[in-house]
């Protein structure tokens, strides 16, 4: 092939990707930056300026607000790991080679459902008439039927289970990759199964843990529907904030200023998350 | 001022708009429950070359959905009258009505003249009143016999019973019910901020006894038909639904005055299809066509004799509901000036993010 057909090609098969990167990602993000600077001093009269961030500052609702986002979303994240580990390695170690493909299955089945549909399915067994509460009232351990929506518990629950697929999947290719040698030579060096865990599992697993954490922590921190849904009167969620600046106060400008926030605050996390784990990207998610 | 999901609901049949090429489209941007089935079919067979697509929205998202587009992509809207005059003067998304080819003199005078008030710039008309109702309280009467005024959904006797959906609504009712008019204050923003500042002690401290804040007609239906609530704020039209499977639950116009909101047309700035929009709004205001809209939304038409224009069972729950005393206690939705609903999402933040419950 010669050079000018190389380069053909590689422009083709990169553009659909330059495409899709700079005109729905960069773009529309430049826009929201541009966006957000802009201080409304009068009905169609803007000008330059950092207002909308100077607001945010002062008022502690929208912090806190923020803050609450990130703790919570960085329990989910925990919470799917530990949940999510076990599962990934039955799935890649332990079940049979037939098996295997039926599990994984069954993992990625609830994702051809919706969200919404989701979301609603856990309102429908948590409600204080739904099936849950019905089912504690039928069997005589309360009298009275009990509300499990709206907590920040049900909360946490029902994202877990939304986004621990996004979990499992990166973890279930890395640890495919790791041959039962490995293991068996730390049992053979007199390893327990904690120091082989803790040696050689992890160690191994490590790049699908990044990524899985990074990808359940981003997808968190930026849902919207479920927090509002099972939440109810007390979910404060930053994406809520967003949502009220656009559309119930028509104020854009903060509301561009809240989304470049929440953006740049959970690259700070994830940042922040690989420094003190001393990874990098280009050995974690690029590996996996 | 039903339904706050969205869904789009595209009536149109891709057959018949392939086929009658020379086809206009009507591009309604409207409340769930106000373009019902049967009409618009009605209305594609008196003008067979309109289609008619239907899109269901809300308040804020009907002025956010033409703000992004300056006023593109429909070409009717229908939101309440008083949140006409601060987007146009802020966004400039409508485009001043042509009152002579409107059948104004089917509408009933007070809501044309309070719409056409509250919706003038410049000399220029932008809304025309299209069905009209209120905001109250509904209650399961057996269960909660004593509910007559706002407060009474913050009475620890109904302990994670009652709900309100946390809009402005909310707001200006609980000021009436202190005894304030919040209306009156719009012209001191100051003192408004000192009274949103007192209404949102009220409802922080009322937090625990609310079960949850609803979001639209269904889920307040839901809670109130299973029995998880007992009493809650409410359309009027939402109750009446509720009336006609449970009886129990009836439409109760608060002591301080029920809120009444006017739903009006609107023609956006960049609208394509004016002609078929004025053919719309008449062919709703048709006697018969009003008593078949009025079964789907529930409300009344701001018609002369609208009232007597609604299905026999609607009738029934109206008139259940209101006396000639209520009806004279109502209080009409001022204009929002510029800057207010700043100041009541605001409040509204600070009541949700407050931990009381």
């Amino acid at each position: 092939m010669s050079a000018d057909a190389k380069r053909l090609s590689l422009i083709l098969l990169f553009a659909p990707f330059a495409l899709w990167i700079s005109l729905l990602i960069i773009l529309p993000h430049i826009g929201m930056v541009a966006l957000s600077l802009r201080e409304k001093v009068a009905p169609r009269v803007y000008e330059f300026g950092f207002g909308n961030y100077i607001d945010f500052i002062n008022e502690p609702i929208y912090w806190n607000t923020l803050l609450r986002t990130g703790s919570m979303s960085l329990l989910v994240t925990v919470l799917a790991l530990l949940i999510g580990f076990p599962v990934a390695y039955y799935i890649a170690k332990i079940a049979g080679k037939r098996s295997r493909g039926a599990l994984f299955l069954m993992c990625l089945i609830p994702l051809w459902v919706s969200d919404l549909i989701r979301a609603f399915g856990w309102i429908l067994l948590l409600r204080e008439t739904g099936v849950v509460s019905s089912v504690l009232i039928w069997s005589g351990m309360t009298t009275e039927g009990i509300e499990f929506l709206y907590n920040d518990v049900t909360v946490v629950v029902g994202l877990v289970y939304t986004v621990i697929l996004f979990m499992i999947v990166p973890l279930v290719s890395t640890l495919d990759g790791m041959g039962d040698d490995m293991i068996e030579a730390g049992y053979n060096l007199g390893g327990n199964t904690l120091t082989v865990l803790r040696r050689i599992i992890i160690p191994y697993a490590m790049p699908g843990i990044v990524a899985g954490c990074i990808v359940v922590f981003m997808l968190t921190a930026g849902s919207y529907l479920t927090p509002i849904l099972l939440g109810g009167k007390n979910s404060s969620w930053f994406t809520e904030q967003i949502y009220d600046q656009f559309i119930t106060r028509f104020n854009w400008e903060s509301g561009a200023a809240f989304g470049i926030l929440l953006l740049a605050f959970t690259s700070f996390v994830v940042w922040l998350g690989l420094r003190l784990s001393g990874q990098s990207l280009a050995n974690t998610v690029a590996k996996t | 001022m039903r339904s706050s999901i969205v869904l789009p609901g595209l009536v149109a049949a891709t057959a018949l708009m392939a086929s009658t090429a020379s086809a206009e489209t009507l591009r309604l941007l409207t409340w769930g429950s106000y373009a019902p089935e049967e009409l618009i079919q009605k209305f594609e067979e008196k003008y067979p070359d309109i289609t008619v697509e239907v899109t269901f929205s809300n308040n804020e998202e009907m002025i956010a959905k033409l703000r992004a587009t300056g006023g593109a992509g429909f070409d009717l809207a229908q939101p309440s009258h008083d949140r006409i005059y601060a987007a146009q003067l802020e966004y400039d998304i409508y485009k001043p009505l042509d009152l002579s080819q409107i059948n104004t003199d089917m509408m009933s005078p007070v809501h044309l003249e309070a719409v056409k008030a509250n919706t003038t710039i410049d000399g220029n008309v932008y809304g025309v009143p299209h069905q009209w109702g209120t905001t109250g309280l509904m209650a399961d009467v057996t269960q909660a016999p004593d509910v007559n005024g706002w407060e009474d959904l913050c009475d620890p006797a109904y302990q994670g019973k009652t709900s309100m959906r946390l809009k402005r609504t909310i707001l200006l009712a609980t000021a009436f019910s202190m005894g304030e008019d919040p209306f009156a204050l719009y012209s001191d923003l100051d003192k408004y901020q000192e009274l949103l500042d007192k209404v949102a002690d009220e409802l922080i401290a009322c937090k625990e006894n609310i079960k949850a804040y609803w979001q639209g007609g269904d889920d307040l239906s839901a809670m109130m038909l299973s029995g998880e609530i007992v009493a809650a704020e409410t359309w009027d039209s939402t109750a009446y639904k509720l009336y006609d499977q449970n009886q129990n639950i009836v439409f109760i116009p608060p002591e301080t005055g029920a809120l009444t909101w006017i739903d009006t047309f609107a023609i956006p700035a960049k609208g394509k299809a004016d002609d078929a929009a004025y053919k719309w709004i008449n062919f709703v205001l048709e006697p018969e066509n009003i008593t078949i809209m009025s079964a789907s939304t529930g409300a009344i038409a701001a018609v002369n004799g609208g009232a007597d224009l609604l299905p026999e069972d609607k009738k029934a729950a109206v008139n259940a509901a209101f006396t000639q005393a209520d009806i004279d206690n109502l209080k009409f939705f001022a204009n929002i000036p510029p800057g207010v609903e700043d100041m009541e999402g605001k409040t509204l933040e600070k009541i949700k993010a407050a931990t009381g419950g």
